[in-house]
């Protein structure tokens, strides 16, 4: 698998780490309990075609939003992760 | 079905072996069964023999969409131990491990365990302690530890690089009682003794949905060759449970992910046991036809596809390198992968699911071919009684709700890191 980074190029997997399916929202700071159990917990474990964040640690240092098939890992898209990114970095 | 023992062998070899007969019997599905098992591998078919033999069910289908073992049954590295340390693991794995010493008589098939022991090594005084106090746990518990020095382990495995000079081999852990088993001989003896008792084994048998009554519970499956009643159904499919339990509406705390492993060109005999490097992730055993086997860490990434990547395969090889360089002239025979049930806190669910008559067993992680017999009975214990047994009753599905985590690990809910 190589994922080409927007800002660095095609790139061998080894430089990236991976985070998850981004589609989970963390809920609000007043959400009820079921909420959060979704968001820490849950998950649609897709087969097929998911959104994903990865960091590019081993080159731009940037959050990526990777769309890719968990069934054959073919990379259909790459784009930065600006919200998601932002929100790490402040951490 | 055939009754194994050195006169069958000897009548057959009389006979120039043309009396040997299918070991297990290739059912066609019935309309209906008391119990059915959705997934042919290790777990399923030794939760139908359990049913069978200890709880009296024997009208027990198990529905296999591939043929029996063809998914983590067979991808494995085939090691066996019960050297866990938190409550909820320890007396469950144990369990196992004592139906393991005694599964070939049970089954009556040679499933070539060997109890030639499982050694974790440690590389500096904080891990020392750390399993000290993990041998320690499982001696309270009434299962065998014995730590290591460094001086014992040079006698017995001269060959490591023990003055590594970032990861010196300080000692190890040893479970004397743990080691390997012939991974396809568990999921053929399960088989074979299932099948003795009446358990249909229907293979090409792929589930396409589950039937359900006015009130929701489950009274049967739709496969692909045609519907099945149940009085109850059970799924033992790790590494597609979030797909199946979606089919009944629900949302599991999993992740599928792929676990690579790898065998080496056979040579003789060099490893006499099962070793675990510390510093890295990398556990390697001899099989009897001379491969090592060998693996590591999880890909990382969620994966349906059962094959792995190059970073890790390179990560697995240097950790091996690190620990035994000798086996740096060996070359790579084979490699392959497996989707592994990744829960959120690195341990099993053996549980009812919230749909009425069905029942999870399902998050396994990369740790469930050990577990195979004891999760066989536990989980016939939980479908026939439908009451938990007592060595699984942590297992629970709502305890990522309620906090009673069993985290190994301490890593938290992220599934690519347990």
């Amino acid at each position: 698998m190589r994922i080409v980074c927007p800002f660095c190029g095609e790139r061998e997997l080894g430089e990236f780490t991976y985070l998850g399916d981004a589609k989970p929202q963390r809920p609000t700071a007043d959400a009820s309990e079921d909420a959060v159990y979704d968001y820490v917990y849950l998950r649609d474990n897709v087969a097929g075609v998911m959104s994903e964040n990865w960091y590019h640690g081993g080159g731009c240092r940037t959050w990526l939003k990777v769309t890719r098939n968990t069934l054959t890992h073919e990379i259909s898209a790459v784009e930065p992760a600006a919200g998601t990114g932002a929100r790490q970095v402040a951490k | 079905m055939m009754k194994y023992s050195i006169f069958s062998l000897a009548r057959a070899a009389l006979s120039g072996h043309k009396t040997w007969q299918p070991t297990w019997r290739d059912a066609t599905p019935k309309d209906r069964y008391d119990v059915v098992i959705i997934g042919g591998g290790g777990h399923g078919l030794a939760t139908a023999w359990f049913l069978a033999s200890e709880f009296g069910i024997r009208n027990v289908a198990v529905l296999e969409k591939g043929w029996i073992g063809s998914g983590n049954a067979g991808r494995n590295t085939t090691i066996i131990r019960s050297n866990y340390g938190l409550p909820g693991n320890t007396g469950f794995y144990e369990l196992s491990m004592k139906l393991w010493e005694r599964m070939e008589q049970d089954l009556n098939y040679n499933a070539m365990v060997s109890q030639r022991g499982v050694l974790n090594l440690y590389h500096s005084d904080a891990q020392r302690d750390a399993f000290a106090r993990r041998g320690n746990t499982m001696r309270i518990n009434g299962i065998d530890a014995e730590l290591l020095d460094q001086a014992a382990l040079r006698k017995m495995l001269p060959f490591l690089n023990f003055d590594n000079a970032r990861f010196p081999v300080q000692g190890g852990l040893l479970q004397r009682r743990g080691g390997t088993a012939r991974h396809d001989a568990v999921v053929w003896g399960y088989a074979h003794a299932a099948s003795a008792l009446g358990v249909d084994i229907i293979q090409n048998c792929e589930v396409t949905g589950f039937v359900r009554d006015a009130n929701g519970k489950v009274t049967g499956v739709e496969t692909s060759r045609g519907r099945i009643g149940a009085g109850k159904v059970g799924m033992a499919v790790a590494g597609s449970s979030s797909r199946v339990a979606a089919m009944a509406g629900l949302r599991l705390p999993i992740e599928s992910h792929v676990l690579q492993a790898f065998v080496s060109e056979a040579i003789k005999p060099l490893i006499p046991n099962v070793m675990t490097f510390g510093a890295g992730h990398f556990y390697v055993s001899q099989s009897d036809k001379g491969g090592l086997v060998f693996g590591g860490d999880i890909d990382g990434y969620n994966s349906y596809a059962q094959r792995g990547n190059l970073p890790v395969m390179e990560d697995v090889c240097e950790g091996g390198m690190a620990l035994i360089p000798m086996i740096g002239r060996v070359r790579l025979l084979r490699q392959w992968g497996g989707i592994m049930d990744m829960s959120m806190d690195g341990s099993p669910i053996i549980d009812k699911s919230p749909v009425e008559g069905l029942y999870l067993n399902a998050g396994w992680c990369y740790g469930g071919f050990k577990a195979t017999p004891g999760s066989g009975f536990v989980f016939a214990h939980l479908i026939a009684r439908d009451e938990t047994h007592k060595e699984a009753a942590r297992f629970r599905l709502d305890r990522f709700r309620t906090g009673a985590m069993i985290d190994e690990k301490g890593q938290g809910a992220q599934p690519n890191l347990h």
